[in-house]
This record gives structure tokens, sequence and C-alpha cells, in this order.
């Protein structure tokens, strides 16, 4: 039913998080662009693994001759969110040093480092 | 249990373990912090060094996670490898023992040079974890792992860099930038990585590159994995991050840093050679790579000449013998598909590219270190207000002296070895490109002529009067890394037979990579 409207999305989200990064001049609205690139990325490696009327891939709890959803691009994408709860927060703890030191989160403003 | 099978793996475990070792046993003791992680990454260099002469007479080895034996690819007649696998040939070793040495003079370099900082136990758990991160990254023969390891060096290393962001408002920025930079190259790569497991239902190196059709898919994959791995190498037009990076980290992360950013270099020698080698369109790929490596050359140089911080400086010349490198391989891979041409010169620019990447972690590591030493005993890294300091840092001279005769491919250094070899082979692809490569040899002379005169020489000057020689402990690691230069200066014929040449042989010939997997499939 839903055919490839999930990559639809996956675009969507990947093309919402780059225009953030370029046109966005807020330090934690850059870090919003990077987390909507990751949901779009995790997304579509959910997508990969998807089958048509499957089931959970637990193995002993399958009936028998029953379709199972591809169980390894789970386990990426598990990966890959505990991966970027650890990016996201230190782009936080770093942009809160920012605005320590330089009162501000505009990126036209914090460019002490340049040339 | 046989125990030297499962050096691949002590090699990333024993750091591991350390890491989280250290914040413990900082509860207890600051000063054994330091010592601990030194003891560490000794172990991991004598058993790096025991897997070399190990690869260089037996083979490429391989570890699997989790088998009932190491070796055992191909569990229960299995066509595809199923499990994690460490791939260890030539060319990952070769970087393996860069990150080493590196790591372990890192870490003994900062045992002086940290000593008045804070937060020692994290300093030094950051400090394993990168290096684990690069030796993950160059031990791995799959592709989702390599992301893991990937995100693990730069999160480690954003950590360092912004390290003294708590006092100072410029490290935190310059690692705000690295962390974006790199969080969107990871996330691409991992992309790339869903778009190989959505076509071929594998994430092993060798398992794909043993199915490639090189489709359209493919093709988007090789699009994003190249400028992505390129700029985490630092490489122009993407390089924004690099000099900012390398001159607000401390001096001895500086030096891994750059380690680091090789890791992705290699990884994107990896991607080209032993994932797609022959099936792409290699002249036109070699040409990417070569004016990646041009552009770098040359604007790495010229931004390289006006700067006024010494740490920012060699960060530009960083970026500029990186596009030597870019352009020794570029060569290489675009006569691929000529035999003639590969025989003729395509390999040697390779191995002169290749034996760049060490002559580079090794010159441009001392240079950094100067610049720390500089920076420990004068507290300034801005060139107009030092002078004068031959005077008081006779050691430190002598090192610099050697650093900067290396960087410019001066005889008998490192640099001259490896330069020599780009500028022969290059000129038989194509004069010009060879022309470019020794005006830039001659512009990183100039600028480092010029750090030279403002730092070192003139009249002793008053406000420098309580300078002194720095510690023992920092003296060692740039002893240490001068005698590699010189040795590898004198006897470039024992190293690029021994080392370099298997490096250059393992990259080009694919089937040896692949059938070290799948057994000769």
């Amino acid at each position: 039913m839903i055919g490839n409207l999930p990559y639809v999305a996956v675009v969507i989200f990947i093309g919402l998080g780059i225009y953030t990064l370029m046109f966005k001049k807020n330090l934690i609205k850059i870090a919003i662009g990077v987390v909507l690139i990751e949901n779009g990325v995790n997304l579509f490696l959910i997508t990969l693994g998807y089958r048509k009327e499957a089931i959970a891939p637990i193995y002993t709890q399958a009936p028998s001759g029953q379709a199972m959803v591809l169980p390894t691009p789970q386990a990426l994408t598990l990966t890959s969110i505990v991966i970027g709860i650890a990016t996201t927060a230190l782009i936080l703890s770093v942009a809160m040093m920012i605005y320590k030191h330089y009162g501000t989160l505009d990126t036209d403003q914090v460019r002490r480092l340049k040339g | 249990m046989n125990l030297s099978n499962h050096i691949p793996i002590l090699i990333i475990a024993i750091p591991l373990l350390a890491a989280f070792l250290v914040p413990l046993i900082g509860r207890i003791n600051k000063k054994a912090t330091g010592i601990l992680t030194t003891l560490a990454l000794s172990v991991s260099l004598i058993l790096t060094i025991a897997l070399a002469v190990k690869i260089l007479t037996v083979g490429p080895q391989v570890y699997v996670f989790g088998a009932t034996s190491p070796s055992l690819t191909l569990p229960s007649g299995l066509k595809f490898p199923i499990r994690i696998i460490f791939e260890v040939d030539a060319m990952s070793i070769f970087m393996g023992l860069i990150t080493a040495i590196v790591s372990f003079l890192g870490a003994i370099y900062s045992l002086a040079f940290m000593k008045n900082d804070s937060g020692l136990e994290k300093y030094y758990s950051l400090l394993l974890l990168l290096t684990v991160g690069m030796f993950g990254m160059v031990f791995t023969g799959d592709m989702f792992n390599f992301f893991v390891f990937l995100e693990i060096s730069s999160i480690a290393s954003v950590a360092l860099i912004s390290f003294r962001g708590t006092d100072l408002g410029e490290p935190a920025e310059a690692g705000f930038k690295y962390m974006v930079v790199s969080s969107i190259s990871a996330l691409l790569v991992l992309f790339a990585v869903g778009i190989f497991y959505g076509q071929y239902d594998v994430l092993n190196i060798a398992a794909i590159a043993s199915v490639m059709k090189y489709s359209q898919l493919d093709k988007i994959a090789l699009g994003l994995l190249v400028p992505v791995l390129a700029m985490k190498a630092g490489a122009v037009p993407m390089h924004m991050w690099t000099p900012d990076a390398y001159s607000e980290a401390p001096a001895p992360i500086t030096m891994i840093l750059v380690v680091a950013s090789q890791a992705s270099l290699y990884a994107l020698f990896r991607v080209v050679f032993s994932l797609y080698n022959i099936s792409l369109n290699a002249l036109t790929v070699g040409w990417i790579i070569i004016i990646f490596g041009l552009l770098s050359m040359f604007i790495g140089v010229t931004m390289a000449i006006i700067q006024k911080d010494i740490k920012r400086l060699m960060a530009y010349h960083a970026i500029s013998q990186t596009g030597y490198m870019l352009l020794g391989v570029g060569v290489g891979l675009a006569v691929l598909a000529n035999p003639a041409a590969l025989q003729k010169y395509g390999i040697t620019a390779m191995e002169g590219g290749i034996f760049h990447i060490m002559n580079h972690a090794m010159y441009k590591g001392l240079l950094f270190l100067t610049a720390g030493a500089l920076f420990f005993s004068t507290g300034t890294r801005d060139l107009n207000k030092m002078g004068g300091l031959a005077h008081y840092m006779k050691y430190t001279t002598i090192f610099f002296i050697i650093g900067a005769a290396a960087i410019a491919g001066l005889p008998p250094f490192n640099g001259f070895a490896s330069k020599l070899l780009i500028y022969e082979s290059v000129y038989r692809f194509n004069p010009l490109l060879s022309i470019i490569a020794m005006v830039v040899s001659i512009l990183t002379l100039a600028s480092f002529v010029k750090v030279f005169h403002s730092a070192f020489l003139g009249p002793k000057l008053p406000q420098f009067k309580e300078v002194k020689e720095v510690p023992r402990s920092m003296i060692f690691a740039m002893a240490a890394l001068s005698c590699i230069i010189i040795f590898f200066g004198l006897f470039p014929d024992l190293i690029v037979k021994n080392l370099v040449h298997p490096a250059v042989m393992s990259l080009i010939e694919q089937l040896q990579y692949t059938g070290t997997v799948l057994g000769g499939m």
C-alpha cells in the first residue's frame, strides 16, 4: 500500500536537513539540521529491510512459512541511533560552550577563527 | 588457544580497556593516568610491529568476531561472510604502524605538555578512544563497522579539539565546525552503506567487491563516498575545518589528528581500489582525485604563506601535503586500466603517494610538536611576537630544522625520497602536474624559512628571558620522530621495498583482497 512513500520521506528529511545547514544561522538550528539528516538515513535503512506482510524477525516464535522483515538493517539502525544521540549531545554541549564565551549563537558573530 | 591469531583484536582491545580504566585510576592518582596510557599504547605498538612482521612474511590476516576460529570466514558452507571481519593486509598494517607510532609518541609528549591542565583523566581516556577509532578504521573489513569506528574517532577528536573550550572560545568554535563536518560525512557514508546493503545484502567489503556490478546505484554510492572521505581527509575545497581544528587542538592531539585525517584518506583509497577497482571508470575518477590533489597542494600552500599563527600556518601546510598523496595515488588510479602504463610509472606514482603518507605523519607530527614546544615555553602562537628563541631552546631549534627540511623535500630527509618518486613518475603521466608539485615544494620551503627566521633567529628578546628548554618527555618524543625522519631519508629503498611496495600491490590487486575472505571463489 505504501509503495515508495518512505523513500520520498527520506528525500524530504535529508533535503530539509541540508537546507537547514546551508541557510540557517543559529547553532541550535544547525544541530537540528544534522539530526534531520540522521533521521532520514535511519528511515532509509529501516525501509530497506521492509517486506510486505512480514512479521518481526524473531525466529523461534514465527509461524512456519511466514515471511520476516530483515533483521540486519534494524540492528544497523539501532547502532546508528545510539551513535546519533552521542553526536547530538556533543554538538549541543559545544554550542553551550560557544554561547558562554561569545554570548551569542549567531554564526555571523562566532567568527574569531578565519583566514 | 594460539594467541598470535588474536593480535588484530588485541591491538584494539588493550587501548579500549585502558580508556575505561583511566578515569577509575584517575580517582586514586592523577599522575598514574598518563603512565597507564603510555603503557597501553606501547603494548599496542609492539603488537602492531609483531603483526606487521607476520603479514609481510605470511600474507594478509583475517580476524572473525565470534567465530569458533579467528580465520573461519565462511562458517558451515555459507557463500558470503555474515560476521564482522577485520581484514589486515599490507596497506592496513602500513597505516596501523603510523597510528601506533604517532599515538604512542603523542601520549609521551602529553605527559609534560598537559601537566598543568585539569581533567587529565578525561584527556587520556579520549586520546585512547581516538587511537582505537583510528586502528579500527584501518583494520576493519566491514563497511558498517567502518562507519562505527569513524564515529568513535570523530567524537573523541571533537572532545579533544574543544578540550580547552571551557576557558577559551576558539577551541569550542573549532570543535563545533569539526563536529558538524564529521557527522555529515559519517551519515553520508552510512547512506552509501545502505545503498550497498539494499543491492547486495552484504556489508563485508570483500563480499561487496566480488559481486560489484557498477550499476547506477553504485555510481551514486561512489559519488557520496569520494567527496565525503576527501572532506574528512581535509582536501580543498572541503578544507574549511582543517586549519581551525588543527590550530586549536593541543599540540600532541594535532599530531594524532593528522593521522586520523589520513585514516580517512586510507578509506578513500580502499573504496576506489579494493571496492570498485577496475569496474569504475578509472580515468575519470583518477582525474577527479588528481584535481582534488592539485587544488589542495596549491591553495594550501598559498594560504599558508600569509598566516601569522604558527600552528595555523602548519595546518595549511598539512592540507598542501595531503595534495601530494592524492596526486600520486590519483595518477596510479588514472592508469589502472592500462597495464603497460601502470607498470611503467603508475606503481611508482602510487609508491610515492603512499610513502608520503608515512613521511608526512612523521615530519608534520614533529613540526606540530615543535610548535607546541614554542607555545609551552613562550605562551604564544603568534609569529610576530616570537624571536631569538634559538638562544634558549637549542634542541627544539634542531628538531624544527629537521622537520622543515623534510617537509620542503630537501635531501637527505624523508620528504625528499617520496617527493622524488612522485615527481619522476607524474612527469611521465603529465609534465604540468609535476611542475606544479615542484613549485608548491619551493613555496613550502619559502614559508618555513619565514617561520624559522621570525621564531628562532634574531637577538635575545627581553620578554623571553625566563624561557627554558622544554621537559625531557617532550624532547624524547621529538627526538624519536627526528630519528625516524633521518632513517627514512637515508634508507628509502629499504622502506619502499619492504613496506610501501606490498601496500601498493595490496591496493592494486583486488582479487587478493577479496580472496582472503572468500577463499578464492
